[in-house]
C-alpha cells in the first residue's frame, strides 16, 4: 500500500515525464487512443512509432497512448513534445507519416511542417498519401 | 527512406481530379525525372481542401507556397521556378506561404477557444492505463483530502454547496442525493456508476472512461465516503470493450496502490470497486432497471418511491451517479465549491460535454460552460453546416429530447433553458440538421427507437409509441390525414404524464417538440403529399427535367426496374408507379437532368 508521502513523490517524479513544461529531458510522443483514434487507424501508427524509436535505437523517447482529444475528425492524432520546445499536433496520422515524424521531428528536431494542421479559409487541409515509385 | 528537401502536394479530391489534377501529377513526376530532381521532391497526393473553387491545388513544402488553379502546362515552369531555381511562381500563388494557416498544437485551434475542460481535464493529455500519470495532475489528491481532512458531512456539503447537478439527463441535485443517501441508518450501502450510455449519438461517459477512468473511481470513492458505502459498482455496456478494458487495468493498479481496498492510504477507510457489464439495453440506463439488472434479474424498472437514496442495491441505500458526475467531483473537492459555481450559470453552475454530431463540421466532443449558447457550439466551435447548407434544427437529449429550431440558437444552454424549449439536456448527445433533414423523419427515427427499447410493462408505453409510431409511417409514406397529426399529439400528451419510468414519460418529446416548430411539415407531408426536405420515399418522385435531357438513355439503362421509358433522341419518362425510388438514374444521368422532389 502507498502511503500519502509515497504518492507525493510520484506525483513529483512523474509530472517530469508527462508535463509539458520545457525542461523535461525526454521527448514524448502520444497517439489519441480512444475508440475514434482507434476506428481512425491509431494503431498500426502507435506501432510503427514503437518500431521507429526501436529501430533508431532511441532511448530518450516516450511514447504514451491517451484518451479522446476532442476532434474525432481529425484522428489519428499524434503528438510531440520535445524537450524545451512546445508541443506539435499531427493530425490525419498513417503509419508512414508517424515513422518521418519520428526521424525528422523527434530525432532531428525539424518539425513536419505538412502534417501539422492546415487551416486555410476556416477549412482543415490535412489529407496527403505519398505518391513516389 | 530517402529524405527530401521539398514536397509537392497535389489535391486528388473528385472535383480536382476532374479538374485535370492526376495529369498535373504526371507532368510533375516526367518534369522532375527530366531536371534528376525526382528522388529529391516527394510528391504527394491529397485528399480534397475543400477549396475545390480554387483547384487545381497544388502546395510546395517547406515554403508551403500555395498554388491554386494550377494547369498541366504550368508545371513545367512552376518545376524550373520553384523546385530547381528555388523562387516562388508568384503568377499561381494564392497564400504565398502557409506559415499563418500552419496550427502547431491543437490548442491554438479555434475549436477549443470556447471550451473549458473540468470532466475531460484529462483526457488527451494523460496515458488511461498508466496510474502514475494522473496521481501526476492531482489524481487521488481529492481522496486524500476527504480521508484525511474532511468529515463525510463536510464533503456532501462541498459538493450540495457546488450546486453541481446529475449529467446524467435528469439534472438531480448530486449533493443532496449523496445527503438523503448520508443520513439513511444502514450497515450496508452502495455507490453506483451509471456507465449505460445507452443513448444513440452519445459518447461522452465512453471518453471519459477511455481517457480518464481513474477520475470515476476516486469520485466513487469520495462518494463512498461521504454517503458511508464501501462498495461500489460500475454498470458499463458490454459495447464498450476498451472502456471496460482499462477501466479493469485502472481497478487493478488502483488496488496495487492500496487507493482501493481495505485500509486505503493507510486511514481506515474501507472501499472497493466491481464492474458489471450491461448487454446494452436502453432502458437499463433508467436507475431502478439498473439496480434490477446489477442484482440479476431483468432490468425492468420499478415504481418509485421508494427511492434509491432509502432503498436501492438489493433494498440498501444507494447512490447512482452518470460518469460525467463523477468526473467532476475531484476537482469539485479539490478546488472548492464556489471555483465550480464560478463556472456555468447560477441555476446550472460547471460545464457540460456534449458528443456533436450529424451535419456539422467538427464531429467531436465539446466541453463548454454552461451558459454557453447553442450557436456559440454549433458555428464557432463546431465550425457551422458543411457544404454550405441551410441550419435547420438542433436535436439535444437524444430518444428523451427535442429539436430546437433556428430562432432559438441564442438560448444560453443549461438544463432549465432546454426543458422549456420542449427539449432537454439528456445526456449531452447533440446531432445537427440542415435543410436536407426531414423532421418528420427524425421524430420517426426516435420513436422507432423508443419503440424498440421500451421493456413493455406498463400500457401507455408499451402500446402508446407502437401507435404513434405506426401514425408517423402512415404520415411519411403520405397517408396521413389531419385527424392522425391531432391524434399524435393528444397520444403523445397522454403517454407523457401516464408512462411509469422515464423511457415512456420522455418518449414523445421528439414528436412534441417537431410539432410545435415544424408542424408545416407534418401539414405538408398530410396535405401536399410532399416532404419539403426530400428525405421520405413515399413522397419522392424522381422526375426527368425535359429541356435539360439529351435524350441519350443512359438512365433508362441504369434503372433496376425498367421504369424509365423513351426512345434514344426523342424522349424519356419516369413511370412513377414502376419507380421504387433508388436513385440510380439520377447517379447515372450526365446532364444532371433527372431532379429529385
Ligand atoms: C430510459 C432511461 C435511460 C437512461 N439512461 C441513462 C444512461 O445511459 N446513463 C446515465 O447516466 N443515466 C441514464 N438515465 C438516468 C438515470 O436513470 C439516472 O437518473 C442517472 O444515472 C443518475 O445520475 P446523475 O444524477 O448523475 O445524472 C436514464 C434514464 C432513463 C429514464
Ligand atoms: S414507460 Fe416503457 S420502459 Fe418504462 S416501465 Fe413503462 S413500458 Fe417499461
Ligand atoms: S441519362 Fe439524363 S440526359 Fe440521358 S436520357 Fe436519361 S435523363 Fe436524359
Ligand atoms: S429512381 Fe431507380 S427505379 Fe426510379 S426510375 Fe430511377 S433508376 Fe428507376
Ligand atoms: S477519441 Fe480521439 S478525438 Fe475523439
Ligand atoms: S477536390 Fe481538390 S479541393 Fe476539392
Amino acid at each position: 500500500m502507498k502511503t500519502i508521502k509515497e504518492l507525493e513523490e510520484i506525483r513529483k517524479k512523474t509530472l517530469e515525464v508527462v508535463n509539458q513544461r520545457k525542461d523535461r529531458t525526454t521527448t514524448r510522443i502520444v497517439v489519441g487512443m480512444a475508440t475514434c483514434g482507434i476506428a481512425a487507424g491509431a494503431r498500426p501508427v502507435l506501432l510503427a512509432i514503437m518500431d521507429e524509436v526501436s529501430k533508431l535505437g532511441l532511448t530518450d523517447v516516450i511514447v504514451a497512448q491517451t484518451g479522446c482529444i476532442g476532434l474525432c475528425r481529425l484522428e489519428p492524432i499524434v503528438e510531440v513534445i520535445r524537450p524545451g520546445e512546445e508541443k506539435v499536433t499531427y493530425i490525419k496520422m498513417t503509419p508512414e507519416k508517424a515513422r518521418r515524424i519520428v526521424k525528422e521531428h523527434v530525432v532531428e528536431g525539424k518539425v513536419v511542417d505538412e502534417y501539422v494542421m492546415h487551416v486555410v479559409d476556416g477549412k482543415v487541409l490535412n489529407d496527403y498519401s505519398v505518391q513516389n515509385d | 527512406m530517402a529524405f527530401y528537401r521539398s514536397q509537392v502536394l497535389i489535391c486528388g479530391g473528385t472535383g480536382c481530379t476532374s479538374s485535370e489534377s492526376m495529369i498535373i501529377l504526371q507532368n510533375l513526376k516526367n518534369e522532375l525525372k527530366k531536371h534528376g530532381i525526382e528522388n529529391e521532391i516527394e510528391v504527394v497526393r491529397t485528399g480534397c481542401f475543400g477549396l475545390c473553387e480554387l483547384g487545381p491545388i497544388v502546395i510546395v513544402y517547406p515554403e508551403g507556397a500555395f498554388y491554386s488553379k494550377v494547369k498541366p502546362e504550368d508545371v513545367p515552369e512552376l518545376v524550373e521556378e520553384h523546385l530547381v531555381k528555388g523562387r516562388i511562381l508568384k503568377r499561381l500563388v494564392y497564400h504565398e506561404a502557409m506559415e499563418d494557416d500552419r496550427i502547431k498544437s491543437l490548442n491554438n485551434f479555434g475549436f477549443y477557444k470556447k471550451q473549458y475542460r473540468v470532466a475531460l481535464r484529462n483526457c488527451g493529455v494523460i496515458d488511461p492505463e498508466n496510474i502514475d500519470e494522473y496521481i501526476a495532475f492531482d489524481g487521488y489528491k481529492a481522496l486524500e483530502k476527504v480521508l484525511t481532512e474532511m468529515t463525510p458531512e463536510q464533503v456532501v456539503q462541498v459538493v450540495k454547496d457546488s450546486g453541481l447537478r446529475g449529467r446524467g439527463g435528469g439534472g438531480f441535485p448530486t449533493g443532496l442525493k449523496w445527503e438523503l443517501t448520508a443520513k439513511e441508518k444502514a450497515a450496508q450501502k452502495y455507490i453506483i456508476c451509471n456507465a449505460d450510455e445507452g443513448d444513440p449519438g452519445a459518447f461522452m461517459d465512453r471518453s471519459v472512461l477511455e481517457g480518464d477512468p481513474h477520475s470515476v473511481l476516486e469520485a466513487m470513492a469520495i462518494g463512498g465516503y461521504a454517503i458511508g458505502a464501501n462498495k461500489g459498482f460500475i454498470y458499463v455496456r458490454a459495447e464498450y470493450p476498451i472502456a471496460v478494458q482499462r477501466l479493469e487495468v485502472a481497478i487493478k493498479q488502483a488496488r496495487d496502490y492500496g487507493l482501493l481496498g481495505d485500509n486505503i492510504l493507510g486511514t481506515g477507510f474501507k472501499f472497493d470497486i466491481e464492474l458489471r457489464l450491461g448487454s446494452g439495453a436502453f432502458v437499463c440506463g433508467e436507475e431502478t432497471a439498473l439496480m434490477q439488472s446489477i442484482e440479476g434479474k431483468r432490468g425492468m424498472p420499478v415504481p418509485k418511491p421508494p427511492f434509491p437514496a432509502q432503498s436501492g442495491l438489493w433494498k440498501k441505500p444507494t447512490v447512482i451517479n452518470n460518469v460525467e458526475t463523477y468526473a467532476n467531483i475531484p476537482p469539485i473537492i479539490l478546488n472548492g465549491s464556489q471555483w465550480f459555481r464560478s463556472i456555468g450559470t447560477e441555476k446550472s453552475p460547471g460545464t457540460k460535454v456534449f458528443a456533436l454530431g450529424g451535419k456539422i463540421t467538427n464531429t467531436g466532443l465539446v466541453e463548454i460552460p454552461m451558459g454557453t449558447t447553442l450557436r456559440e457550439i454549433i458555428f464557432e466551435i463546431g465550425g457551422g453546416i458543411p457544404k454550405g447548407k441551410k441550419f435547420k434544427a438542433v436535436q439535444t437529449g437524444g430518444p428523451s429530447g427535442g429539436c430546437i429550431p433556428a430562432e432559438h440558437l441564442d438560448t444560453p444552454i443549461e438544463y432549465d433553458t432546454l426543458t422549456a424549449l420542449g427539449s432537454m439536456m439528456g445526456s449531452g448527445g447533440m446531432i445537427v440538421m440542415d435543410e436536407d433533414n426531414c423532421m418528420v423523419d427524425v421524430a420517426r427515427f426516435f420513436l422507432e427507437f423508443t419503440k424498440d427499447e421500451s421493456c413493455g410493462k406498463c400500457t401507455p408505453c408499451r402500446i402508446g409509441t407502437k401507435r404513434m409510431l405506426e401514425i408517423l409511417e402512415k404520415i411519411t409514406q403520405g397517408k396521413g390525414t389531419l385527424e392522425d397529426i391531432d391524434k399524435l399529439e393528444k397520444l403523445a400528451k397522454e403517454i407523457k404524464v401516464s408512462a411509469l419510468c422515464g423511457l415512456g414519460q420522455t418518449a414523445p418529446n421528439p414528436v412534441l417538440s417537431t410539432l410545435k416548430y415544424f408542424r408545416d411539415e407534418y401539414v405538408a407531408h398530410v396535405v401536399d403529399k410532399k416532404c419539403p426536405a426530400g428525405v421520405c420515399k413515399a413522397l419522392m418522385r424522381y422526375t426527368i427535367v425535359d429541356n435539360i435531357c439529351k435524350k441519350c438513355g443512359i438512365c433508362a439503362k441504369a434503372c433496376p426496374v425498367g421504369a424509365i421509358k423513351g426512345r434514344v433522341k426523342e424522349h424519356f419518362e419516369i413511370d412513377q408507379d414502376k419507380c421504387v425510388k433508388c436513385g440510380a438514374c439520377m447517379e447515372k444521368c450526365p446532364f444532371k437532368a433527372i431532379i429529385k422532389k
